[in-house]
């Protein structure tokens, strides 16, 4: 556990730099995270992946996966991949200020 | 009038929950029927020695109905819809069966469609599964044909059912192509979306050590975009690429197509969101769902559909009799990895313990994540065991539902898990 100030605002993160306090985040720090990590600006596409991101986890507890996320947020797998680089389910969870989204066995 | 539960799907979990369920309640009280679309129950486990030439696919197969008590009714029909407010199925045969309780056990589907090029011109040419018993049948015969080259392995995505099948696959692929004297003209690599071989720590390791042992390479975090025939190769959404002379690919699972038809069942795979604890439906108390066919996060295996029976079929009783249901599932699984030349791994495990070494189900059991001849044997004796004991809806005499603690090296998950948390995990 750690501090990290994003736009002013001081919010909890893990090691791997994911919020641990969802209500901890606003907008700023969802664009200064994804400065962070190299996407630049944010997008209307980034704003409604990172919307959906944080509606399933109020709903469900969990950031969902990338498949579920294609589907709920109607944003292909391909496109979510632009939009997200580095694994859309991982860095838009990272962006939406929810816990990294657990891989399942 | 007795009251109807209405058990939707006919395979493991499904046979299972009915038999418990019409040994325990009696026949003037409850009627008990099971739907199914058609009459031939494939012992899935066997699926893996198909293309090895271990076993047949005729071998597999049996009827289903003939799995089933006597007492317990046989619809052969798909199912169209389920009507939560109504309290009914609709049936692909025009019919509606209204019921008290339902059993969800329609398990997982294969979605071979939903990856780009992967049913196309190099489908059961280049391109194979084993997870169906025609793909099962095809892929024997391109293995015996196979004698150099490029083999993939390949998990589209998670989840899948039995996540340690491919591995197995892996390993068998290795001992076969030994014996037959052409390893050394055979790459074999393992392409997998999760960050290493399996999820757990201690697991991990000991099968990623097996699978560098036996010369098979891994590629990580690979999440297939394209499967491309023409060029033999994987593409990743992230633009990766692999070689392939010969994919082996387990396809995308999700629930069945009816589930997503049936307004306010199903999470937007198909599975049902299911309360990991008393197996009853997040949707509706009348609900309740075993086998692959759950939103858990519990592996999807004939043994969990096993565990789940037991609480199932007191949880549904509970509820007819508008009792609070007090029979609580843990996660258990409990899965045999097949290692090739006569051996095999036994793994047990649930939602809190991860696999580790030791003994199941007691001290002086079989050896647990360790190679050995007597879990080969134990493999393969549970083909019989799923016939006639766990099908039955019969406790495996010494393998209780919740998962024994006596045996287990715990200490070894304590120690392993921390170094472990950082690195496995979610994508
Ligand atoms: C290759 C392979 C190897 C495996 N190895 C192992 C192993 O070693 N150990 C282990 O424990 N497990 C293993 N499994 C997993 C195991 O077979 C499944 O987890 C288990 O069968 C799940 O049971 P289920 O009842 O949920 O689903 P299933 O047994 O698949 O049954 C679902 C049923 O629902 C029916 N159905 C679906 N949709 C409809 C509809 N619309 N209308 C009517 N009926 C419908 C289907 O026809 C089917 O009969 C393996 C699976 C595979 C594919």
């Amino acid at each position: 556990m750690a501090v990290m100030t994003y736009a002013g605002t001081d919010v909890d993160v893990d090691a791997e730099g994911f919020l641990t306090d969802a209500s901890q985040w606003n907008e700023g720090v969802a664009a200064e995270i994804a400065r962070a990590e190299g996407i630049g600006e944010l997008t209307d596409r980034h704003w409604l992946v990172i919307g959906v991101m944080r509606r399933e986890f109020e709903e469900k507890g969990a950031g969902p996966a990338v498949r579920a996320l294609a589907k709920v947020s109607g944003v292909g797998i391909a496109e979510l991949y632009q939009l997200f680089p580095k694994g859309p389910a991982k860095e838009a969870a990272k962006i939406a200020g929810i816990p990294k989204p657990r891989g399942c066995i | 009038m007795p009251k109807r539960i209405v058990v939707l799907g006919g395979g493991t979990g499904g046979t299972i929950a009915a038999n418990r369920l019409r040994r325990s309640l009696a026949e003037e009280d409850v009627d008990v029927v099971v739907v199914d679309r058609d009459d031939d129950h494939v012992y899935q486990p066997g699926l893996l020695f198909v293309p090895f030439g271990m076993s047949t696919p005729s071998r597999l197969v049996r009827p289903r109905a003939r799995q089933l008590l006597p007492g317990v009714r046989f619809v052969r029909s798909a199912v169209d819809a389920v009507d939560l407010q109504a309290g009914s199925v609709a049936l692909d045969d025009g019919s509606t069966l209204g019921y008290d309780v339902l059993v969800v056990a329609s398990g997982a589907s294969l979605l071979p469609g939903e990856t780009e090029g992967l049913t196309g011109g190099g489908w059961r040419r280049s391109v194979h599964t084993f997870y169906d018993l025609e793909g099962a049948a095809a892929l024997a015969g391109a293995m015996a044909r196979f004698d150099g080259g490029e083999l993939v392995v390949n998990v589209a995505d998670m989840p899948i059912k039995c996540p340690v099948a491919p591995l197995e696959f892996s390993f068998l692929a290795d001992w076969w192509f030994r014996r037959r004297r052409v390893r050394d003209r055979v790459h074999l690599t393992f392409v997998t979306p999760l960050d290493g071989a399996f999820t757990k720590a201690v697991c991990n390791r000991e099968l990623s050590g097996l699978l560098a042992a036996k010369g098979v390479d891994v590629v990580t975090e690979f999440n297939t975009g394209t499967v491309d025939a023409d060029a033999g190769r994987l593409v990743s959404y992230d633009g990766r690429e692999v070689p392939f002379d010969l994919a082996v690919v387990v396809p995308l699972h999700g629930g069945a197509p009816y589930v997503g038809r049936s307004p306010g069942l199903g999470d937007p795979l198909g599975f049902v969101p299911t309360d990991p604890v008393t197996l009853q439906a997040r949707s509706h108390p009348d609900v309740f769902v075993i086998g692959d066919a759950t939103d858990l996060a519990a592996s999807k295996a004939g043994s969990v559909a096993h565990f789940e029976g037991e609480v199932v079929a007191h949880n549904v009783a509970r509820h007819l009799q508008g009792r609070p249901l007090d029979a609580a599932f843990d996660g258990h699984a409990n899965c045999f990895i097949e290692s090739g030349f006569g051996k095999a791994l036994l793994i047990d495990f649930n939602d809190e313990v991860e696999p580790v070494p030791g003994h199941f189900p007691g001290p002086v059991g079989l050896p647990l994540l360790r190679e050995s001849r007597l879990n080969h044997l134990g493999k393969l004796a549970f083909e019989q065991l799923y016939w006639h004991v766990l099908l039955p809806g019969r406790s495996i005499p010494g393998v209780p539902s919740r998962m024994p603690r006596s045996g287990k090296l715990l200490a070894v998950a304590a120690a392993g898990g921390e170094a472990g948390r950082s690195g496995a995990g979610g994508r």
